[in-house]
């Protein structure tokens, strides 16, 4: 018995090693970026336009830029991927189609960031010739989005007791008074968490966004769905390789900037989760 | 007269839902052809043998020489590396997470893996071009730190998070009889992880690993930024490469519209395209049969 | 009710968004950009160009976008900038795509530069013939040793194929100034992002050696001097002596517009070519022109 006690705590050993090897670069990663980025954070940094080349002033732009790109795409994907979700889950049979659909959702998922672009370059930069702008480049990313949110509602949906459906059509409810009414309500909060789980997603994008919206440099800020825009992620980008002389603080603190949006937005996911959780 | 017009308006609504139903169907289809559209151009200059197995990429000489076998092998090193790497990490953190951890615990490392699936790819590269680079330079003593191996390093960051809660969900799953009747019998906590519980976890493990796998291969912005970007074909894991996905977010700015650079890199896309759906199909059927038992 | 409340709140902001999808260009305050895209090596000067314009004509706002002189040329080609910054003169299959969107591409030469081949400080080489660049390059000289320096790898770093500058050197080191040619750069040489990535890998990697415009000189590379030939002596390369033209890898740069330029197109170019103009393309370290 004793080896096997030992070779038990071996074992155990090597999986809280793993553990260990797979959270401190997680740790290192958010104190590194906090302690080198956080000087730069400023009223000025946040809300004022870049100076002399882009390697003083703020990021404005960059931010404003992520923010229209973020809303006009879950404002696509949300309304098709929430309704998709109510198709899969209460109306769908167990057939060939369903089957297609869930695959076609798994490949969705699964497909590469710059194919999309590529993807979004063709069909709205070109062919619907939208050109590069703010539309073609949120409509490219609420595709890519999609998954996301036809997961998480889906998902949403199948938590509601069945119960709650059976009930409404024993009072003679059709499919979708049931759904409005019984159902959806109270997977609210679900979608709600997968929507900003998809505002995270997408504000950290680059490959998408490089041929469809991404400006190097524009001296004023987009004022509608046919303009151009900086965004955060390629604002790094071009931070990091293409321009001699910003300060190592300013391009922390454009990525401690778009970190934080994310994980502000993870954050918000998750404590909306585990509220609902704990009301069930 | 309030009944018909409840109906129309249902009516109208079951067939918007039908519709988003199938939007994913259309997208996917969308995707493909509209690659295909222009990247089957490719192949008014270049055989298909040649370009998939041409060992040279100088898209814009003339005339011009569109052979991809080195961004193919650039691809499978760097992904092929970071498997390697997050595979076993992964799982062995799945199940550290999921059986080993004590509960209070369990929270905290589920969080950290949700921190690190939130690290947009950007940053990461931005960290590595940084800070990982240089590091390696001086620590293992290389030409340059621009390798497939600080790619593979920075994917695998990006993988572990899809292997860990997929691999999670998996085991899981696995019914409790299996855990109670093995211990009942006797078994350490260790003896039964090791042979009862993995059993019924693999297909879910194997679609975790297969899911990593495809998120890997279609990275673009970290793999970009530290592998050096060499259109060579690879002797070793610590040499500069270059991938698929970084030679389109590279050169499609300057390729102009309908060149032949242009419509290659249409067809790197659905060569890329090809084998995410590949991946991601295999994934699906263990996941299936994971679920079915 | 509440979700279709919920529903059809995005649908009603939409309706208010789509409208200010037209004119952002028409405004009460009716100010205009100009849009210039191009060369990576120009990209600081042209800048430099558009701030100072812009504070003599503080109603012209004028964007700079970098990218390669290729990612210039197609954009004006495509119509989606007003000027193209190049580092190298258009080709003859550019022309001809430029005809068959309609019109004819101008060109004004607005600048000289030099190419410059840097190495990082601690490598003993400091000059090399054309000949020696060109086996460096192609990747025959895998040691610094077979040049005369340490032993050590060679590390070739290059820009990517969309840029004017690797286009320029590749036909006129590698291709001995022939526009057509088998010669190419190494495959296992590095494609880096920009000039400004091949400055830092070489004031970084002591194996190293690439090379970028004159423009981006610094005291943490080192310039290495070039000899046409080995009788030649080996020039360094500065603002002289690439206007004197005794520096072998020196060439012009280019601004390309659609057609004969007109209206602020022609305001820009006209300032280019001033002698304020020229004053900022010595500043940012290239060769004016007069």
């Amino acid at each position: 018995m004793n080896n096997e006690r030992r070779r038990q705590s071996l074992g155990f050993g090597v999986l809280l090693f793993a553990t260990i090897l797979v959270i401190i670069p997680v740790l290192a990663i958010v104190i590194l970026i906090l302690t080198k980025g956080w000087g730069a954070l400023s009223w000025q940094f946040l809300f004022t336009m870049p100076k002399e080349g882009m390697r003083a002033g703020g990021i404005l732009p960059a931010i404003v830029g992520t923010v229209y790109l973020v809303f006009v795409s879950i404002l696509f994907a949300l309304p098709i991927g929430v309704m998709a979700a109510i198709y899969l889950s209460e109306y769908a049979k167990d057939n060939a189609l369903t089957r297609t659909i869930n695959l076609a959702i798994i490949n969705l998922a699964g497909v590469s960031s710059v194919v999309f672009g590529l993807f979004g370059l063709s069909l709205f930069v070109i062919f619907l010739k939208f050109g590069v702008s703010i539309i073609s480049g949120a409509l490219t990313l609420g595709i890519m989005t999609l998954p996301v949110i036809i997961t998480t509602t889906r998902e949403a949906l199948r938590s509601v007791p069945r119960s709650y459906r059976e009930v409404s059509f024993s009072l003679g409810a059709s499919r979708w008074q049931t759904v409005r009414h019984a159902v959806l309500p109270h997977a609210l909060p679900g979608i709600l968490t997968g929507a900003i789980l998809s505002i995270g997603r997408v504000a950290g994008e680059t490959a998408p966004i490089l041929f469809t919206v991404a400006a190097f440099y524009l001296p004023n800020l987009p004022t509608g769905l046919s303009d151009q825009a900086m965004a955060l992620p390629y604002h790094l980008y071009i931070i990091t390789t293409q321009i001699p002389g910003i300060p190592e603080t300013y391009r922390y603190g454009t990525a401690l900037v778009l970190i934080g949006f994310v994980l502000i937005m993870n954050i918000t996911a998750t404590v909306i989760r585990s509220k609902t959780r704990k009301k069930k | 007269m309030k009944l018909s017009a409840r109906r129309i308006r249902e009516f109208v609504i079951e067939k918007l839902i039908f519709l988003s139903g199938i939007a994913s169907i259309v997208f996917v289809a969308l995707i493909f052809i509209f690659l295909l559209r222009e990247g089957i151009s490719v192949l008014k200059t270049t055989s298909l043998g040649s370009f998939l197995g041409g060992k040279f990429w100088y898209p814009i000489s003339s005339p011009a020489k569109l052979g991809i076998l080195p961004l193919i092998l650039g691809s499978l090193l760097v992904t092929a590396g970071a498997v390697l790497i997050a595979v076993p990490l992964g799982i062995a953190a799945a199940f550290y997470i999921a059986e080993v951890a004590p509960k209070r615990w369990r929270t905290i490392l589920k969080s950290c893996v949700e921190v690190l699936s939130a690290i947009p790819s950007v940053v990461l590269g931005f960290l590595g071009i940084t800070v990982l680079v240089p590091f390696l330079k001086n620590v293992l003593h290389l030409p340059t730190g621009l390798t497939a191996f600080s790619g593979s390093l920075m994917l695998a960051f990006m993988a572990l998070p899809t292997i860990i809660t997929i691999s999670e969900d998996a085991i899981n799953a696995v019914p409790r009889e299996y855990k109670d009747g093995a211990l009942a019998l006797g078994a350490t906590h260790w003896q039964t992880l090791y042979r009862v519980i993995i059993h019924g976890a693999l297909p879910g493990i194997i679609a975790a690993a297969m899911l990593g796998i495809g998120r890997v291969f279609g990275e673009t912005m970290a793999v970009m930024m530290v592998t050096g970007n060499a259109a060579v074909i690879p002797h070793s894991l610590f040499e500069p490469v270059r991938t698929l996905t970084a030679t389109i977010a590279a050169e499609m700015g300057e390729a102009a519209k309908g060149s032949s650079h242009y419509f290659a890199l249409f067809a790197v896309g659905i060569v890329l395209f090809i084998i995410s759906f590949a991946i991601n199909l295999t994934a699906d059927l263990f996941l299936n049969r994971g679920r079915k038992r | 009710m509440r979700d279709f409340v919920l529903k059809a709140v995005p649908f009603v902001l939409a309706a208010f968004i789509f409208p200010a999808c037209h004119g952002s260009t028409e405004g009460p305050q009716k100010t205009q950009t100009l849009q210039i895209k191009g060369s990576d090596t120009m990209v600081n000067l042209g800048q430099a160009w558009a701030e100072a314009f812009n504070k003599l004509h503080p109603k012209i706002n004028v964007a700079v976008t970098g990218g390669g002189s290729g990612t210039g040329i197609a954009a004006i080609i495509n119509g989606t900038c007003e000027i193209a910054e190049s580092s190298r003169a258009i080709e003859e299959k550019e022309k001809l795509q430029a005809k068959a969107a309609g019109f004819e591409l101008h060109e004004t030469i607005v600048a000289l530069d030099g190419i410059v081949v840097v190495v990082h400080p601690a490598n003993s080489i400091s000059h090399l013939t054309m000949d020696e660049l060109r086996e460096l390059f192609m990747g025959n000289i895998k040691r610094w040793q077979l040049l005369g320096g340490q032993d050590r790898p060679t590390v070739l770093l290059s820009r990517e194929v969309n840029s004017g500058t690797h286009i320029f050197f590749k036909e006129h080191v590698l291709r001995r100034g022939k526009s057509k040619g088998p010669e190419e750069f190494a495959p296992r040489a590095l494609m880096m992002p920009s000039s400004y990535a091949i400055a830092e890998e070489t004031a970084h990697n002591e194996n190293a050696v690439g090379y970028y415009g004159l423009g981006y000189i610094s005291p943490r590379q080192k310039v290495l001097a070039v000899a046409k030939d080995d009788r030649s002596p080996a020039v360094a390369p500065t603002i002289d002596s690439v206007r004197a033209n005794t520096y072998p890898i020196s060439r012009p740069l280019y601004l390309y517009t659609r057609g004969d330029p007109t209206g602020i197109v022609k305001d820009f170019l006209e300032y280019a070519l001033s002698p304020e103009g020229q004053k900022i393309v010595r500043d940012t370290d290239f060769v004016p022109i007069k």
